[in-house]
């Protein structure tokens, strides 16, 4: 166990060596939610004025959406990376170490949880800074780990993907899902004033309890409630992920 | 000039058309955003000061096109790139056909890969429920706005490749259009935009490119805003071809 928690330690670490060797590599994954955040406020900030509409700033409901959005990318670029490593020939030696499979997927997936930090942080400062409402500490602290969480989801889905196509052109097919399950929930609107197609995949989707879990400290106060919502989704997509992820490299290159 | 252009055009597009991997991001991404949009905003169009329109489906289906066809001047830049750095952009250098032929080429493919996307979301948008309001003449006015930009996204894109020379820089410009488009009247109406994008989309050629597009979908031609949407995409078109032949210049003096 111990020798099993110093791989996952010392891939993580090779995880984040990664963003100061190669800093540019992290920025899309600033940018893009940053983006998307400042451009959805400036084009659709007027929809907050709609009727039934519970947040009084678009930006502040907006927000955890951007969040989520930036864990998620990191989360595919960590597929993404493991299809470079398999590409390059560097998978195949790490899989001839002594350590067991699932240690070696439990280090590329902490090393997601741990790099959505970056921007999670970035995009709330600018969000801050721009006027989000604060969202107190315990609320902060729930939004943090909910990004966290989905980022090791979309790590896990990348790296079923990457270790089934086992190349980086595989990409989009990484960051696609994260925008369909990040996007299709009460992303823009709330459940109520979404059109019905919407609301229904929404309703069925768990990422629409998560992101309700995040944005509970922005929009209003923080339940308990809300909260295990949230944390029983994230924990129920990293259960289901996490065992198709597990087959995926016990099967890889059997 | 014309018949190596024309070959070339020819195998841009065959290239093109055999690999899902450049053609699945001019289509999945700009569709993805006109579902959501749609489905997450319809309520918008009850807002004081949105124009009058059937659905949110009819008004967002200008911003997915221009979408798209930005997207598509991305990859067109990207397989130019590629091109330069696996050699074959130097052979053609090299071989006896006008210089000019060899961006032309790839901006005439562009040209024809603009006009299959403008179409599939005309498609998308009726299946979905959308009117086009000023009929066939409207048609043909969203292709032909659609088709002018579309050429022009793609020689900007083929001028960024021939002055970075590799594909990541060019795939790097991505983000930029979404900040593009989020600092026009694409997605929502000018007046409805919040400070200060709403003054940036006044300035933004993409906004008369969108609203030109979008007008003949929501409403019967209106010939100021189809003349200004003409304009700007003739506008991008001819800045777009001529930079990149001046920068495929720039790159043979250097050669």
């Amino acid at each position: 166990m111990r020798q099993s928690i110093r791989v996952v330690r010392a891939l993580t670490r090779r995880a984040l060596n990664e963003i100061l060797r190669v800093p540019g590599a992290a920025i899309p994954g600033v940018l893009a939610p940053t983006i998307f955040f400042i451009g959805l406020s400036g084009a659709f900030g007027r929809a907050a004025s709609l009727p039934g509409f519970h947040a009084d700033d678009f930006r502040t409901f907006i927000i955890p959406v951007s969040i989520l959005q930036g864990a998620g990318f990191t989360g595919a670029a960590t597929g993404v990376n493991l299809a470079r490593d398999i590409e390059h020939g560097w998978f195949d030696r790490l899989l001839v170490c002594p350590a067991p499979r699932v240690t070696l997927l439990a280090g590329i997936v902490a090393s997601a949880a741990i790099r959505a930090l970056i921007p999670a942080t970035f995009v709330l400062t600018v969000a801050l800074c721009v006027g989000v409402h604060w969202p107190g500490i315990d609320g902060l602290i729930i939004t943090f780990i909910l990004a966290m969480g989905l980022a090791t989801v979309m790590a896990f889905w990348s790296a079923i993907i990457a270790l089934k196509f086992r190349t980086q052109q595989a990409a989009p097919l990484m960051q696609v899902a994260n925008f369909i399950l990040v996007l299709f929930t009460s992303a823009y609107a709330p459940l109520a004033l979404l059109s019905g197609w919407l609301r229904h995949i929404a309703e069925v989707n768990p990422v629409t309890q998560v992101l309700e879990g995040a944005r509970q400290g922005f929009v209003g106060s923080v339940t308990w409630h809300q909260t295990w919502q949230a944390l029983l989704a994230i924990a129920g997509l990293q259960v289901v992920l996490g065992l198709f992820a597990v087959r995926s490299m016990r099967r890889y290159g059997v | 000039m014309l018949r190596a252009s024309l070959a070339l055009a020819r195998r841009a597009l065959s290239t093109t058309l055999r690999r899902p991997q450049f053609l699945a991001p001019l289509v999945i991404f700009p569709s993805l955003f006109l579902a959501i949009n749609t489905g997450g905003l319809h309520r918008s169009t009850n807002l004081p000061g949105f124009p009058h329109v059937h659905g949110f489906l009819d008004f967002q289906l200008a911003a997915a096109m221009v979408q798209s066809l930005m997207i598509g001047g991305v990859g067109a830049g990207i397989a130019t790139a590629l091109e330069i750095e696996g050699g074959f952009f130097d052979r053609l250098v090299a071989s006896p056909i006008p210089r000019v032929a060899i961006p032309l080429g790839r901006i005439m493919a562009g040209s024809v890969i603009a006009a299959m996307q403008v179409v599939y979301f005309l498609i998308i948008g009726l299946v979905f429920g959308a009117h086009i309001a000023a009929g066939v003449p409207g048609v043909l006015m969203v292709l032909l706005i659609g088709v002018v930009a579309g050429t022009g996204f793609c020689a900007l894109g083929v001028m960024l490749a021939l002055r970075a020379r590799n594909a990541s820089t060019v795939q790097g410009i991505f983000p930029l259009v979404f900040v593009a488009l989020f600092i026009s009247s694409a997605f929502f109406p000018r007046r409805l935009l919040s400070h200060p994008a709403d003054w940036a989309a006044a300035y933004n050629p993409l906004s008369y490119v969108a609203d030109g597009i979008r007008d003949p979908i929501i409403s019967p031609i209106t010939a100021t805003t189809a003349i200004e949407g003409l304009a700007a995409a003739l506008l991008i078109a001819a800045l777009g071809i001529g930079l990149s032949v001046a920068a495929l210049r720039g790159r043979l003096r250097e050669a």
